[in-house]
């Protein structure tokens, strides 16, 4: 039996590994962008003394190695009571850690808004709310989809370092089948083919949404 | 309340307005009142402050001293002096409709929506309520053809006039336009002239910055001239245009006379 028909009749728990990657992967995702807009709406805000801690925190966070965010909610919180399974702790960190990159992203691309275009909202007598949710955010982030797209791609490959918090997923069925049949090389030629093909399905998919941008002016595809 | 009931017929009253940047005062006690229908121009040379005036009246700028009544209503601060809460200020804003030099369409909306954005979202008007009343000013713009396209592919006058259904769309009490044809190229300044032409003979009351001469003598029901902040000269357009009172005057229309260099 060769060292590939040997996978494939573990193809279980690749499935499984896989699924378990998009899930995470797609909760955390979508946890990470609720955050980053939250942040820059708050950055938004009108209560300037917020200005700084969120800076702090957002900074703090990107300067910040993954796995240690992953650690110190993993096997540092229950030292302050709170204890959270590895899949919870790992979905929370990437939620919270790809958040501030993506609250980044936007602020950068805030500080080039048009000022014109918030007058003009303004004098038509718009609130802080609706200017931010009808005006502001839909342009920030078309404008800023090739880096949203790539900041994507970061998370789904971080998800991998959640094996080491005894995550089960595809990172963590490849070194369970590594080190049971001693095939490090074929499992890890397996995952990468799995990685890939998300990536390149999701680039398929912010490629298609550019269309959308590029019909207003945003970039050209 | 006794002050709204002197400018009861007034589109917009300003008394005593005064505004600095700094140390620079761009704006010393203005007074003017607009009444319902009337088109008034602001004319002046550049830093004479007539942007800031009209930036005043829906409270982009802040004023040091005075008040603005818009229809009656009091914007940016209660007569007590209290700053006016964000929501109500909007409600005071929205009675106004602006026009800018640099259009300020917003651009993820197509023309039909950058029309309704507000009857729908601040005015809380129906999706075809808001639908119909656009349809109406985009055809009375000529824009009609346009509904679909997105701000990208329109000409600066083309921009300008969206911009003007826009600010109608709002049924403002006053329309307030900042400059609107300096931002675009000579041949396109007819077309958005004409749409203001037009609106000025329907008696929509407006109150425009402006650098078209001829224009302002057309449309103007009163001309206001302003130098570093004070009103030296006001009248109707034939006083203004052919006896002004003051040699600066005399001079700014001296020079304005001159054919542009075509």
């Amino acid at each position: 039996m060769s060292n590939w028909e040997i996978l494939w009749d573990e193809r279980a728990q690749f499935w499984s590994g896989f699924l378990s990657t998009l899930e995470i992967f797609g909760l955390s995702i979508v946890g990470a962008f609720v955050i980053g807009c939250g942040l820059l709406y708050l950055l938004e805000g009108s209560r300037k003394r917020l200005t700084m801690p969120l800076r702090i925190f957002i900074d703090g966070m990107r300067m910040l190695p993954f796995l240690i965010l992953a650690y110190l909610l993993y096997y540092g919180l229950p030292s302050v009571g709170i204890r959270l399974d590895a899949w919870g702790a790992g979905v929370g960190a990437l939620a919270v850690y790809h958040g501030c990159y993506f609250a980044e992203i936007f602020r950068g691309n805030r500080l080039t808004f048009p000022p014109g275009q918030i007058e003009a909202a303004q004098a038509h007598g718009f609130t802080k709310g609706k200017l931010f949710f009808r005006l502001l955010l839909p342009q920030i982030i078309m404008q800023t989809r090739p880096l949203l797209g790539n900041q994507l791609i970061y998370a789904l490959k971080d998800t991998a370092f959640l094996v080491i918090i005894t995550v089960g997923e595809l990172t963590a069925a490849a070194n369970s089948l590594s080190s049971t049949y001693f095939i490090p090389t074929e499992a890890f030629i397996v995952v990468i083919g799995f990685y890939w093909a998300i990536s390149v399905t999701m680039e398929i998919i912010i490629k298609q949404c550019g269309r959308f941008s590029a019909k207003r002016g945003f970039d050209n595809v | 309340m006794s002050e709204a009931n002197t400018s009861e017929t007034a589109a917009v009253s300003i008394r005593h307005l005064s505004k600095s940047f700094d140390d620079v005062e761009v704006l010393r006690d203005v007074e003017l009142e607009v009444k319902t229908g009337e088109v008034v121009t602001i004319i002046g040379s550049s830093g004479s402050g007539k942007s800031t005036l009209l930036r005043c009246i829906n409270w982009l700028e802040k004023p040091d001293r005075g008040s603005i009544h818009i229809a009656g209503q009091r914007i940016g601060v209660h007569d007590d002096g209290r700053p006016m809460p964000v929501r109500e200020l909007a409600k005071v804003r929205a009675q106004t409709g602006m026009v800018f030099q640099g259009f300020n369409l917003w651009p993820h909306l197509n023309v039909l929506h950058n029309v309704t954005e507000a009857p729908i979202h601040v005015q809380g008007k129906s999706k075809r309520e808001a639908e119909e009343l656009a349809t109406a000013l985009l055809e009375k713009v000529g824009m009609s053809q346009k509904h679909d396209s997105y701000p990208n592919t329109l000409s600066g006058g083309q921009k300008q006039r969206v911009a003007i259904a826009r600010a109608l769309a709002m049924q403002p009490a006053v329309m307030l336009f900042d400059e609107p044809t300096s931002a675009l190229d000579p041949e396109l300044v007819g077309e958005v002239l004409a749409v203001i032409k037009d609106l000025s003979a329907e008696g929509y009351t407006m109150v425009m910055v402006t650098h078209e001469m001829a224009f302002a003598r057309a449309v103007s029901d009163q001309v206001v001239f302003l130098e570093k902040g004070l009103i030296i000269e006001r009248a109707d357009p034939e006083t203004f245009f052919t006896t002004p009172k003051t040699d600066r005057v005399r001079k700014f229309l001296e020079n304005h006379d001159t054919p542009s260099s075509a």
